[in-house]
C-alpha cells in the first residue's frame, strides 16, 4: 500500500509551505513547492493507472470524470466570495450559481454513472449451469 | 466548538488532504475489477468530505444559494445517471464531462471580473482555466450529440475546414495573450467575454470533423482537459484540494487517452486532427459512387441455424451494432440454446468493440452473461481458426481483415479480431452499408460469409427459435 505515501508527503509539504510563508513570505518558495505538488501529483496519476485491463477502461474514465467535479468547491468558493446587490453582481451571482449546479451535476452524475457501471462487474453468485462445460 | 472555529482553516485543510487521499486509493482500487466499485464509493466520499469542508470556509456568502444550487445539479444528474440505459453510458460521461468543464470556465471568468487586483500570474490561470474548460464543455457537448445521434456520427467537413479551425486556434491563442499583457483593463473585461466566446467556438470546431467512432478517444481527451482546467481554477482559488485532484484526473487522463489510442493502433493526433476520418470520409463516398457492389451472401435464420445448433464450436463477436439494438440479452439467449445443445460458446471482445474500450464488457454483463466467457482480442484471436461459426452481431470494422492485409486500407495496422479465419461467418448488420469509418468490409463479400440483414434484436431472437426448432 504506497498509496497513503504521497498524500503524507502533500501534507508535509502543505506544513512547510505555512511555516515558509510566515518566515520568508517568499513567493518563489511557495510557487516551488507547488511544482512539487504538481509533479508528484502527475506521476501519482501515471503510476495509478499504469496496469488496467481494457475492461476497465470505460469505468474508470468515467470515475476520474466524477473525481474532476471537485471543480465545484471553486464556484462554491466563488459564489461564496460574492457580497453586493448591484447588477454586476447579480448577473455574476447567477453566473457562479449556474456553475455550482453545473459541478454538481458533474459530481454527482459522474459517480453514479461509474457506480452504475461496477455494478455490472461484481460476479455473479451462481455460475448459470457450467460454463466452458459445452464443447464434449 | 471554539477551538474548531478558531482552526477551522487548518481543519478545512485536513478535510482536503484526506480528500485527496481518499481519490488516491479510490483510483488505486478503481484499477482492478473487484475492488473497483468499492473504489468509486471511496473517491465519492472523499468529494462529500471536501464539498463539506468548504462550506465551513471563513466569510463563506450565499450559503444558501450554493446549497440550493447543489442540490439542483444532485438531481438533474442523478435522475438521468440513474435511468439511462446502459448502452448510452458513453454519452453520459460525455456530458457530465461537458459540465465540469463549464464550471471551470465560468469560475475562470466570474473570479477575473469579481476579484479586484488579480496578479499576473493568476490571470494565466484565468485564462488557461477558461479556455481549457469551454473547450472541453463545448467539446463534449458535441461528442454527446454525435453518441446520441443528435448530429451526424460521421466526420463532418467543409473546405478549408484546416485553415478555419486554424484561425480561430489563433485567435483563442492571441486574446488570451493579449488578456495576460493587459491585465484587468477596463477593455479586459469585454475581451475575456470574447475569449470564452471564441473557446467555445474552437471546441465545437475540433471535435466535429471527428468521425462518431473516434469519440472514446475525444472523451478520454476531453476529461484529462477538465482536470487540468480543475486544477488551474484551484492555483487562483489558491486551493490545494482542486489542484491535486485536477492534477491527478489531468494526468491518468492523459495516459488512458494514450492506452485507447494505443488500442486503435492510432496516434492521437491522428485521432483529434483529423487526416483519416476526412480521408476516409473521402474515399468511402467516392467508392460508393464508382465502384460496382460486391456481392453479398444473403441468409435467413434457419439457414444459419443448422451449422450452428451442430457446430462444436462458436465464438459471438459483439460490436456497436449490438448496443444500439439493445439485443444484448437476446444474445445471451442464443447462448444459452447453444449452449443447451452442447455447443462451446465463447464472445470475442474487441479492445475498443462498442463504443468506449470496455463498453461491451459492460454491457453483456448486464445481460447475466458469465464473466468468463468473455474473451479479449489476444486470448481468443488464434483460436478464429478452429471454430466453425462464428457470428458477428453488429461489428464492422474490428473484424476488417483490410487492417491486417491490405497496408493501402486507412485502418491499416488496427488490430482486428481474425473472423475471417473462422470455418463459417455469419454477420449479423442492420443494413448494407459502410462501417462508421466508412470502409469496404472485405469479410461481407468472403465466400464463407453469410449476411441476416435486419435488427440485430430481431435477428438473434428468430436465430434463437431457428436453433431450437433444427
Amino acid at each position: 500500500m504506497l498509496a497513503p505515501i504521497p498524500g503524507f508527503l502533500f501534507f508535509l509539504m502543505q506544513v512547510t509551505t505555512d511555516s515558509l510563508q510566515t518566515t520568508l513570505s517568499d513567493n518563489a518558495t511557495v510557487l516551488l513547492l507547488t511544482v512539487y505538488v504538481l509533479l508528484l501529483a502527475i506521476f501519482l496519476g501515471f503510476e495509478l493507472i499504469g496496469r488496467v485491463p481494457a475492461t476497465l477502461h470505460t469505468p474508470l474514465m468515467s470515475g476520474t470524470n466524477a473525481i474532476h467535479g471537485i471543480v465545484v468547491l471553486g464556484a462554491m468558493i466563488i459564489l461564496g466570495s460574492i457580497e453586493g446587490s448591484s447588477l454586476t453582481d447579480t448577473v455574476l451571482k447567477i453566473l457562479a450559481f449556474i456553475a455550482v449546479v453545473l459541478g454538481s451535476a458533474n459530481v454527482f452524475g459522474g459517480f453514479v454513472v461509474t457506480d452504475r457501471m461496477l455494478e455490472m462487474f461484481k460476479r455473479k453468485p451462481v455460475a448459470r449451469k457450467s460454463p466452458g462445460a459445452g464443447g464434449q | 466548538m471554539d477551538w474548531i472555529m478558531d482552526n477551522r482553516v487548518e481543519l478545512i485543510n485536513i478535510a482536503y488532504l484526506i480528500a485527496a487521499v481518499c481519490f488516491i486509493v479510490g483510483l488505486k482500487l478503481l484499477s482492478s475489477p473487484a475492488t473497483a466499485r468499492r473504489g468509486n464509493q471511496i473517491a465519492a466520499l472523499g468529494m462529500a468530505i471536501a464539498v463539506v469542508a468548504t462550506l465551513f470556509m471563513p466569510g463563506m456568502q450565499n450559503i444558501w444559494l450554493i446549497l440550493v444550487g447543489l442540490v439542483i445539479g444532485a438531481v438533474l444528474a442523478t435522475f438521468p445517471a440513474r435511468s439511462v440505459k446502459m448502452t448510452a453510458m458513453p454519452q453520459m460521461v460525455a456530458i457530465f464531462n461537458g459540465m465540469g468543464g463549464a464550471t471551470a470556465a465560468l469560475v475562470s471568468l466570474v473570479e477575473f471580473q469579481h476579484r479586484a487586483n488579480v496578479g499576473r500570474g493568476e490571470i494565466v490561470s484565468i485564462v488557461l482555466g477558461l479556455i481549457i474548460g469551454s473547450i472541453s464543455f463545448a467539446g463534449s457537448m458535441i461528442a454527446f450529440g454525435k453518441l446520441q445521434e443528435l448530429i451526424s456520427g460521421r466526420a463532418i467537413s467543409y473546405p478549408n475546414q484546416r485553415q478555419v479551425n486554424a484561425i480561430i486556434g489563433v485567435a483563442v491563442v492571441a486574446l488570451g495573450i493579449l488578456l495576460v499583457v493587459l491585465g484587468q483593463a477596463g477593455v479586459s473585461y469585454l475581451l475575456i467575454v470574447v475569449l470564452f466566446l471564441t473557446a467555445l467556438v474552437l471546441g465545437a470546431a475540433v471535435v466535429l470533423p471527428i468521425g462518431g467512432a473516434d469519440m472514446p478517444v475525444v472523451i478520454a481527451v476531453l476529461n484529462s482537459m477538465t482536470g487540468v482546467a480543475a486544477a488551474l481554477t484551484g492555483f487562483v482559488l489558491n486551493n490545494q484540494a482542486l489542484i491535486i485532484a485536477g492534477i491527478l484526473v489531468g494526468a491518468s487522463g492523459a495516459f488512458l487517452t494514450l492506452l485507447m489510442a494505443r488500442a486503435m493502433n492510432r496516434s492521437v493526433s491522428n485521432v483529434l486532427f483529423g487526416a483519416w476520418g476526412a480521408a476516409a470520409v473521402g474515399a468511402g463516398s467516392a467508392a460508393a459512387g464508382a465502384a460496382p457492389e460486391l456481392p453479398m451472401r444473403e441468409a435467413t435464420p434457419e439457414d444459419a441455424a443448422v451449422p450452428l445448433a451442430y457446430a462444436e464450436k462458436v465464438i459471438i463477436v459483439p460490436g456497436y451494432g449490438l448496443a444500439v439494438a439493445q439485443a444484448q440479452h437476446a444474445v445471451r439467449e442464443l447462448a444459452e440454446t447453444l449452449q443447451d445443445r452442447g455447443v462451446n460458446v465463447r464472445y470475442a471482445i474487441h479492445p475498443v468493440a462498442g463504443r468506449m474500450p470496455g463498453h461491451m464488457n459492460v454491457l453483456l454483463a448486464e445481460a447475466n452473461v458469465p464473466y468468463d466467457e468473455l474473451f479479449e482480442m489476444e486470448q481468443i484471436n488464434e483460436d478464429f481458426a478452429n471454430t466453425d461459426v462464428a457470428i458477428v452481431v453488429g461489428a464492422n470494422d474490428v473484424t476488417n481483415p483490410a487492417a491486417r492485409d491490405d497496408p493501402g486500407s486507412p485502418i491499416y495496422g488496427m488490430p482486428i479480431l481474425n473472423v475471417d479465419q473462422a470455418k463459417q461467418v455469419y454477420v449479423l448488420k442492420r443494413g448494407r452499408g459502410a462501417g462508421f469509418a466508412g470502409i469496404e468490409n472485405m469479410l461481407f463479400h468472403d465466400a464463407k460469409t453469410a449476411m441476416l440483414f435486419g435488427d440485430a434484436k430481431e435477428s438473434l431472437s428468430k436465430l434463437n427459435s431457428a436453433v431450437r426448432d433444427a
